[in-house]
């Protein structure tokens, strides 16, 4: 019931959206796909869900091949755009009724699944999808992908332009369904969600970098990272560039992450090439390796 | 079944909830149809001319009453000089001079000529022509009363007789173009909008990913466009008899049947458009450009086709509109039956087919 992809290229035009790529998803895993605007997620989403056709390649979604079963692929997947695409001059209830419909089921017959979901966009029922906030339109959205009860759920980005609570209860609701035996794929742009990924791939200009447990991932990491800080960041960073053993310099929140060239390095050495450069306030302590730290060193 | 119902009652969510969508359905027709019935008209009614008599006698007297006395002229001058001429028409303020020349009695009855000068506005050459000709019958008709007593050799009288709109009505004329017009517009374009609204949204793409079949959403789309331009079509006759005083002469119920082929061609012309349109811009200046220019144009609708040059002449036979446009014209203005009609009607029903049968295959069930 999972997901096999192997060895699948697509391109637009001249364009190499995806560069043979292969992965599986087991049945019931929750497996992220993170990677930046552009990586090919979209495009590797169309094509799990039978919209594109790949030039190489082959793929199965719930056992079921994606060119030759691709009607029955259609009936039991749920399918999650990146752009809110529900009807908007529809309400809430206008909206979930008709997805109900095509898919030949009712909102009763599978209230169980979305109830989690749905009890919070409820009471506005009678609103107009389009007048609906970001948050509310996603839980939409996703109430509508899970009406006919689908065995493998597909959800391209769908917490970009979502406020960091609904982000939050958003992930949560994604467990408890997995907890349900959905088998879902998510790919989102913001590396903080991929720790909550059983596994993840890591993608980018349509080819894949990493996959393994998000923990696997930052353990891997080679090199050990410093938190360094000072009281202007924007000197800061340039000065981290021009010295000459920088291996990596990243601005992380209000922090710059910083990776050493040498084996033994010593931060004070470091602290004395700042000072000699009017920085005042210099803070470096050693700090834990995040997927995003990862995704970058393997990026470069 | 369920699906067909719940695809149509959302769809006609959309065209209720869009007042834009809903007055094009509903308010163009009678704006159109009361339009090209009262202001666009080829009839002459009241039209001003101007009188430069040379002689001033009798006779000229006499013509002068019969032309004001007609409803389609009203004397709005009368000029002294030959030179006052160029003047008054550049004023625009009349369509025509009627001059008579020096000594009209006299010269009448001593040589049994006499000339009388028609000088026309012919910047608009229909009007010229038709004031010039209904000056013409106004003089023939005083000249065979005149006449009446006196022995004359040889004579042809004309008798004109107008079938089918014996007073010449423009609006007999429009009412089938118009309903046309309207059928083609509503039909085609708003479906093939309605279509590539889909794909600009996005919905389509969670469409195809679900078990309905591409012909569920092409008949959902399509059937409340058909019932809409049913009560389209209807309210037109309706308005054609009771406000124009258009009889319909031949059958309501042959009308209706002719009307709904009429109108699942345009529909399935609209689908047509829909699948090599990715935007709802591009479907509905397709929509326009490409259907409704040719309507207007070589349906024969307003220009009549067998004055046009050979190719567009048989450009004019793809054009589902002219065999409509027939169709209508013989049931309603001749009274015939399907006997009459029955080729133009098989054609319709050819491109009908053909149309469909394109436009099912040109459907995606793909994104690309």
């Amino acid at each position: 019931m999972g997901i096999t992809v192997s060895n699948i290229s697509k391109s637009y035009k001249d364009v190499k959206a995806l560069q043979n790529i292969s992965f599986d998803v087991k049945p019931n895993e929750l497996f992220g796909l993170i990677g930046p605007d552009g990586a090919g997620k979209t495009t590797l989403f169309r094509i799990l869900t039978t919209l594109l056709i790949a030039n190489e390649g082959q793929a199965t979604v719930a056992d079921l091949d994606v060119l030759k079963d691709f009607k029955e692929i259609r009936k039991h997947v749920g399918y999650m755009p990146g752009r809110f695409s529900l009807y908007q001059d529809l309400t809430i209830e206008e909206n979930l009724t008709f997805f109900a419909t095509i898919f030949g089921t009712t909102i009763e017959e599978n209230y169980e699944l979305i109830k989690d979901i749905y009890v919070q966009i409820e009471p506005f029922k009678d609103r107009r999808a389009g007048k609906l906030s970001g948050g509310m339109k996603q839980k939409l959205a996703l109430c509508c992908a899970l009406i006919h009860k689908p065995k493998v759920l597909f959800l391209d980005e769908p917490t970009t332009g979502v406020d960091p609570v609904s982000r939050k209860e958003f992930w949560e609701m994604l467990k408890r369904l997995q907890q349900k035996g959905i088998t879902i794929l998510v790919s989102t742009p913001y590396m903080d969600e991929a720790a909550l990924c059983d596994r993840i791939a890591l993608i980018q200009d349509g080819k894949i970098l990493q996959i393994d447990t998000p923990e696997a991932i930052v353990n891997q990491y080679p090199k050990t990272i410093y938190n360094v800080s000072a009281n202007n960041m924007y000197l800061l960073i340039n000065s981290l560039k021009a010295y000459p053993h920088q291996h990596s310099v990243y601005p992380f929140g209000e922090f710059v992450h910083y990776t050493d060239t040498r084996e033994g390095f010593n931060p004070e050495e470091l602290e004395q090439y700042l000072e000699v450069q009017n920085l005042l306030n210099i803070r470096i302590e050693k700090t834990e390796a995040t997927i995003e730290d990862s995704f970058m060193e393997l990026a470069k | 079944m369920k699906r067909f119902i719940g695809f149509v009652t959302k769809e006609f969510y959309h065209i209720f909830r869009d007042r834009r969508s809903l007055f094009i359905l509903f308010g163009m027709p009678i704006v159109q149809i009361l339009l090209f019935g009262f202001a666009i008209t080829n009839e002459i009614n009241n039209v001003d001319i101007a009188i430069l008599d040379n002689s001033k006698d009798a006779t000229t007297q006499e013509i002068i009453n019969k032309i004001s006395a007609s409803k389609y002229f009203n004397i709005k001058q009368i000029i002294q000089q030959e030179n006052e001429l160029e003047s008054v028409f550049r004023k625009g303020k009349v369509k025509a001079v009627l001059n008579f020349e020096n000594d009209f009695s006299k010269n009448l009855i001593k040589e049994n000529q006499a000339t009388i000068q028609i000088i026309t506005d012919a910047t608009d050459p229909n009007t010229a022509n038709t004031i010039s000709n209904f000056v013409n019958s106004i003089l023939q008709k005083y000249q065979q009363d005149q006449n009446k007593g006196i022995e004359i050799k040889y004579i042809i009288i004309p008798e004109p007789r107008m079938a089918y709109n014996p007073e010449l009505k423009s609006v007999y004329m429009f009412v089938p173009g118009v309903m046309t017009i309207i059928l083609m517009l509503v039909s085609a374009m708003m479906t093939s909008i309605s279509i590539t609204r889909e794909k600009e949204l996005g919905t389509m793409e969670i469409l195809l990913v679900s078990p309905i079949k591409p012909f569920q959403v092409i008949v959902g789309k399509v059937f409340p466009y058909i019932f809409l331009s049913i009560i389209n079509a209807a309210v037109i006759v309706l308005l054609s008899i009771f406000i124009f005083k258009m009889p319909v002469q031949g059958s309501l119920f042959l009308l209706g049947l002719e009307s709904i082929l009429f109108i699942i061609s345009a529909l399935a012309l609209g689908i047509l458009i829909s699948t090599i349109s990715k935007t709802q811009q591009t479907a509905m200046m397709i929509s326009l450009m490409g259907l409704m220019l040719p309507v207007i144009l070589l349906s024969g609708f307003i220009f009549p086709i067998s004055s046009m040059p050979l190719p567009l002449q048989i450009i004019s036979n793809t054009i589902p509109a002219k065999w409509f446009i027939i169709i209508l014209k013989g049931i309603m203005l001749k009274g015939v039956g399907l006997a009459f009609i029955w080729k133009e009607t098989l054609i319709l029903i050819g491109m009908t087919v053909f149309f469909i049968g394109l436009s099912v295959k040109m459907y995606k069930i793909r994104l690309e």
